[in-house]
């Protein structure tokens, strides 16, 4: 056997997530239909929002150019939002094709990590950097208010990415005990789209909603980040935004790695 | 590093659901669901010397591929005990993975999208191997499989013989003791199998890798292994050599033989025609009733025989015969 190199700690992890970093950013054609649905989808909604306030602009809880901001910014990042399965974990799965990853040297959870960190960042950044150089000159998207805020917004921008990728691995997990994904995955698209404030932005939600909202991990994806970004939340906000962030990740890893462990020791790898 | 493996008593059941036909079936099995059990495995127990060659054999659900699997560590069985090299595979499944390859000839275990050089580097990274080290056994394993042109073609693109090499390549890269294959030669034609037969004797013989392989095509396992291992039913019903298989099922030789000229085969006594074609003639025969120098020299005296050639029956028959014994 050959020996194993030391001090390489994170090698295997890193491999894996780039090569699927490199495959997905090898989907054009997706891209390309993910950035037109995207920038479809965000003129609706900022007509819709705009009707919305229009009625009593003094009662809106968001600034117009704070809305503009956040609507452009969470479409932009929509792919980057852990609101489906990863299809190829899925056909994984139910194919038994997860024997070729049950065989290496490298535990289940952290390899499904790898691959779900890939699929939350390379799609987001395919669609996303056009659709913002489009906000940027032709929507009106204002750039941030300075260095510091887009500094911070980055920041809680990283730490959304690592929560997306997270839940999104904690979801795939569960799959293993099911096999069959279409539950999973209308429980996922409607919590995260809504808790995350995909759907409307979390201040226009009823107050007891948003204290509820306030705790549970979907904030950090989308809402927090962006409202950073357009100036509705104080940079002083940060620390306990990467604080909520990080206490999500750390719950949802370890529920994640928890659960994979006990399917990994009940579960029947289908076909001969 | 010694790899022997032992296996006691392995049983595995599964719970298949029921599902009846028809709309009221479908109602019923959903509120009140039904479990038919299936043994895939109903006791098996053998044992592996380092450098052993093996080969599993029988129908479809026997339980070949359910044994794999448990061996392989990512399969619990419901009872019986089992060791590879010291370890019990699915409790300590990543450090038994690190010394094992395995190829499941009905999947892939390569990166789909990826060209097969990146794969083998992202193995490398994965197994965490010595850079240097893993370049060298790399291009032994490109060199003997010879897989030169097809480095740099996605995985998708490949043909099944073409991938199983690389299959095979990939498993073999961080150099394990003991490799496992669990049809490794399915679909594919005759000189991709030849290949991989001359790969896996080379690599048992020089480098002493342990192999266990299942298949449903016999002449892998005679060409390849001098140890056969019977399974049916989820139990072992055979394990010994060839000639031992065949001594349980019959003692039958074949003669074949071209004759220049006419001969009524019932002017031998002791023996059976198998075959008939112009003028070559299968007869079979029990050697304990007449020998085969007898039986040559009565013919040789009724007809000017061309050529002719004495063998066993193939193993295909063989096989057969053993599985017709044992469902009456
Ligand atoms: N995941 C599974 N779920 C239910 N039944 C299974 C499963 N895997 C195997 N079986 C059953 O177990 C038996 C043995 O299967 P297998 O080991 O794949 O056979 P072989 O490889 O010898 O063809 C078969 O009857 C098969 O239907
Ligand atoms: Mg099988």
């Amino acid at each position: 056997m050959i020996p194993r190199q030391p001090a390489t700690i994170g090698r295997p992890e890193l491999a894996l997530f780039l090569a699927r970093f490199r495959t997905l950013v090898q989907y054009r054609a997706a891209a390309a239909a993910g950035f037109v649905t995207q920038l479809f989808w965000g003129v609706i909604r900022l007509a819709i929002l705009a009707a919305f306030i229009d009625g009593a602009p003094a009662a809106s809880p968001m600034t117009p150019s704070a809305i503009i901001a956040y609507v452009w910014l969470s479409q932009a990042c929509f792919a980057m939002l852990p609101w489906n399965l990863d299809p190829e974990i899925l056909a994984l799965v139910r194919s038994g094709n997860v024997a070729g990853e049950l065989v290496r040297p490298l535990g289940l959870y952290r390899q499904w990590f790898c691959r779900c960190l890939a699929a939350r960042t390379a799609p987001p950044l395919l669609r996303g950097i056009p659709l913002l150089a489009i906000a940027w000159t032709a929507g009106d998207l204002p750039l941030p208010a300075g260095v510091a805020t887009a500094a911070a917004w980055l920041a809680a921008l990283a730490g959304a990415a690592l929560l997306c990728a997270t839940f999104a691995t904690l979801m795939n997990v569960c799959l293993l005990f099911t096999l069959s994904g279409d539950g999973i995955n209308g429980l996922m698209a409607a919590v995260v789209t809504l808790g995350s404030g995909l759907i409307l932005p979390l201040p226009f939600l009823p107050d007891g909603w948003q204290r509820v909202l306030e705790i549970l991990p979907f904030r950090g994806m989308v809402d927090a980040p962006f409202r950073l970004y357009g100036g509705d939340l104080p940079l002083t906000a940060l620390g306990s935004i990467l604080a909520h962030q990080a206490a999500w990740i750390l719950i949802l890893g370890a529920a994640g790695w928890w659960l994979c462990r006990a399917a990994e020791r009940r579960m029947t790898v289908q076909g001969g | 590093m010694t790899c022997a493996i032992r296996a006691e008593e392995l049983r595995k059941t599964f719970r298949v659901r029921e599902t009846a036909s028809g709309l009221g079936g479908t109602l019923r099995s959903l509120l009140r669901p039904r479990y038919r059990e299936v043994h895939a495995l109903a006791g098996v127990s053998f044992a592996l010397e380092p450098g052993e060659m093996v080969g599993f054999i029988g129908p479809n659900g026997a339980g070949k591929s359910t044994t794999i699997k448990i061996l392989s560590g990512i399969l619990v069985p419901d009872g019986g005990t089992c060791t590879v090299g010291g370890l019990v595979p699915w409790e300590r499944r990543v450090e038994h993975v690190a010394r094992l390859g395995v190829v499941f000839g009905q999947r892939t275990q390569l990166w789909w999208d990826l060209p097969v050089t990146e794969s083998f580097d992202l193995l490398a990274d994965i197994y965490r191997l010595d850079r240097a080290r893993a370049a060298r056994r790399r291009q032994e394993l490109v060199g003997r499989l010879d897989l030169g042109p097809l480095l740099d073609v996605p995985v998708r693109q490949l043909s099944l013989g073409q991938r199983m090499r690389c299959e095979l390549a990939a498993a073999l890269l961080h150099e394990p003791g003991l490799l496992f294959l669990d049809e490794p030669t399915i679909g594919l034609d005759a000189p991709a199998k030849l290949a991989i037969r001359e790969f896996l004797r080379s690599l048992n013989r020089e480098q002493g890798v342990t192999v266990i392989l299942t298949t449903h095509d016999l002449d892998d396992v005679e060409a390849l292994c001098r140890r056969l291992v019977v399974i049916h039913h989820g139990r072992l019903l055979f394990d010994g050599d060839l000639d031992g298989l065949r001594a349980r099922v019959t003692s039958e030789r074949r003669l074949t033989v071209d004759l220049d000229g006419d001969l009524d085969p019932a002017r031998l006594p002791g023996v059976t025609v198998v075959a008939r074609e112009g003028r070559r003639l299968v007869l079979a025969f029990d050697p304990a009733t007449v020998s085969a120098p007898e039986l040559i020299a009565r013919l040789a005296a009724l007809a000017p025989v061309r050529d002719l050639t004495v063998e066993a029956p193939p193993i295909e028959e063989i096989v057969a015969g053993f599985y017709r014994g044992l469902d009456p």
